[in-house]
């Protein structure tokens, strides 16, 4: 109905950790109603036309900063992008002189990535302005947990009972931890698979299984999540070569097909394929990765609208 | 607080066929025309309509359709809370038909110049019109009309309008509620 009451407990989106459950259904099912509309012949809605929003990569991106920006595009914002490569950040400009110049432009929303844990938090903290953090170094990127839970969702038809595993480089990934969290949450059951110099010492105080073999790991499974192996974050080697990681923990169709239950595949990009996922697995099927990709617009919609309507 | 009935019982049920022969007058078979109900409230309206309308012209085809105009108000971050979308139901082309829009009370037109701006992201229909089944008349913020009326109500700011459903609360009824002083 229209006009309920309910919005979100928080006034930023800054990690999984902050969100409610109610939160989190709020947003997927707001979600919801956006993906009807993103399959409309005309996608765009007027919801947030006097709302400025700045797009802040401290980080490479291709996905989140395209879906990001598309989002906000469908919802009629006014839309400013900001490369670090490209600016005067290389200068020698702090972060908080950075983005409050960028303030001083009247900009309401801030979507940040950061290569630090913490930034987005650090922030919320000294500006005046609604940030959404779009992944902050190893910690948390809640825009992709909450659309892995949305596609999980929309394929499974609920989240809660069901079991997830998330496979590969646990350590260095934000997409994990924010994983690990939204879906606990919502009621499912998660395992982490992958070497043990991948796994972070005491995952298991979160409440989730770790298991070392990947074909066990697969059996157990409703859906599997597979990770990149994030080469640009180790600054030692954490196993032999790639080839050997593939070998053990490499989805691929012989695998995939051995099991005795047709399991969904999901991977929150960029793929290497070959590596931990199979070009026959990554197109087959089984495989959402395109969806996640459509759903990630759709749930975007929907944390800006509820964030815009806090002020 | 104060209720004065407006319409229910028998001549609810024969206003309602008149909207409906109204409509077949100027739409045939409704072979080129859909309804639209608007979220949330126009629904139960529509669904009675587009019964009523199958009961008298058993041959025709009706499509019926339900409409969430939450994300083209004009009032979003305006009020102390934030609207909440409903479910938009469309399984059929709106281009080039004939669109008659249905409200249970019109009052202000913001939600039917929503509602228009709505139908456009569907496409380019060929005509619009607007049925109600209450017009509180001479509090237009816009300038709309229906072309379709159940009942016309002059009513004060203060008082609200309120439609129940046989339905979902029981009885067919149109109440105008004053808040006493």
């Amino acid at each position: 109905m229209a006009e309920i009451a309910q919005r979100l407990s928080s006034k930023h989106l800054l990690g999984i950790k902050d969100l409610t459950t109610q939160d989190i259904n709020l947003i997927l099912e707001t979600a919801d109603t956006f993906k009807d509309v993103i399959n409309r012949p005309i996608k765009k809605v007027p919801s947030l036309r006097d709302i400025t929003i700045a797009n802040i990569f401290f980080e490479n991106s291709t996905r989140t900063k395209l879906s990001f920006e598309l989002a906000q595009k469908r919802l009629s914002a006014d839309v400013v992008n900001f490369a670090a490569s490209s600016s005067s950040v290389s200068k020698g400009e702090t972060l908080i002189d950075t983005v409050n110049n960028i303030l001083s432009m009247k900009v309401d929303m801030v979507v940040m990535r950061h290569p630090y844990p913490g930034a987005g938090v650090f922030l919320s903290k000294h500006i005046n302005a609604q940030i959404v953090n779009a992944g902050d170094g190893a910690h948390e990127h809640p825009t992709q947990a909450l659309l892995d839970a949305f596609s999980i969702r929309e394929k499974l038809g609920e989240v809660a009972g069901k079991k997830v595993v998330i496979v590969g480089d646990i350590l260095h990934s934000r997409v994990a931890l924010s994983n690990i969290l939204c879906l606990q949450k919502l009621g499912a059951e998660v395992m982490v698979c992958g070497p043990t110099t991948l796994i972070p010492k005491y995952i298991q105080t979160l409440g989730v299984k770790v298991e070392h073999d990947l074909r066990k790991a697969l059996n157990w499974c409703d859906v599997a999540n597979m990770l990149r192996i994030q080469l640009e974050r180790q600054d030692i080697k954490y196993f032999p070569s790639l080839r050997e990681y593939t070998m053990m923990y490499g989805l691929d169709k012989k695998i995939l097909d051995s099991l005795d239950k047709e399991i969904i595949v999901m991977h929150p990009g960029p793929i290497n394929r070959g590596v931990e996922i199979s070009s026959d697995v990554a197109d087959s099927k089984q495989s959402i990765i395109l969806n996640q990709v459509e759903n990630g617009v759709a749930v975007r919609m929907a944390v800006l609208y509820l964030l815009a309507s806090q002020t | 607080m104060q209720n004065l009935t407006l319409l229910d019982g028998q001549k609810f049920q024969i206003t309602l066929q008149r909207l409906c022969h109204q409509l077949i007058e100027n739409h045939n078979d409704f072979s080129n025309s859909v309804i639209l109900g608007i979220q949330p409230r126009g629904i139960s309206l529509s669904k009675r309509i587009a019964g009523e309308l199958k009961q008298i012209i058993p041959n025709a085809h009706i499509k019926s359709g339900i409409l969430d105009i939450t994300f083209y108000r004009d009032d979003f971050r305006r009020g102390d809370h934030p609207l909440v979308p409903s479910s938009t139901e469309i399984d059929f082309i709106i281009e080039g038909k004939k669109v008659i829009l249905i409200d249970d009370v019109l009052w202000t037109g913001r939600t039917i110049r929503a509602a228009m701006d709505a139908i456009l992201a569907f496409g380019r229909p060929e005509k619009v019109e607007l049925l109600v089944l209450v017009d509180r008349r001479y509090s237009r913020h816009l300038p709309i009309e229906p072309n379709y009326i159940g009942i016309k109500v002059d009513s004060m700011s203060s008082q609200k309008v309120v439609v129940s459903w046989e339905e979902t609360d029981g009885e067919d009824k149109i109440v105008l509620v004053s808040e006493s002083v």
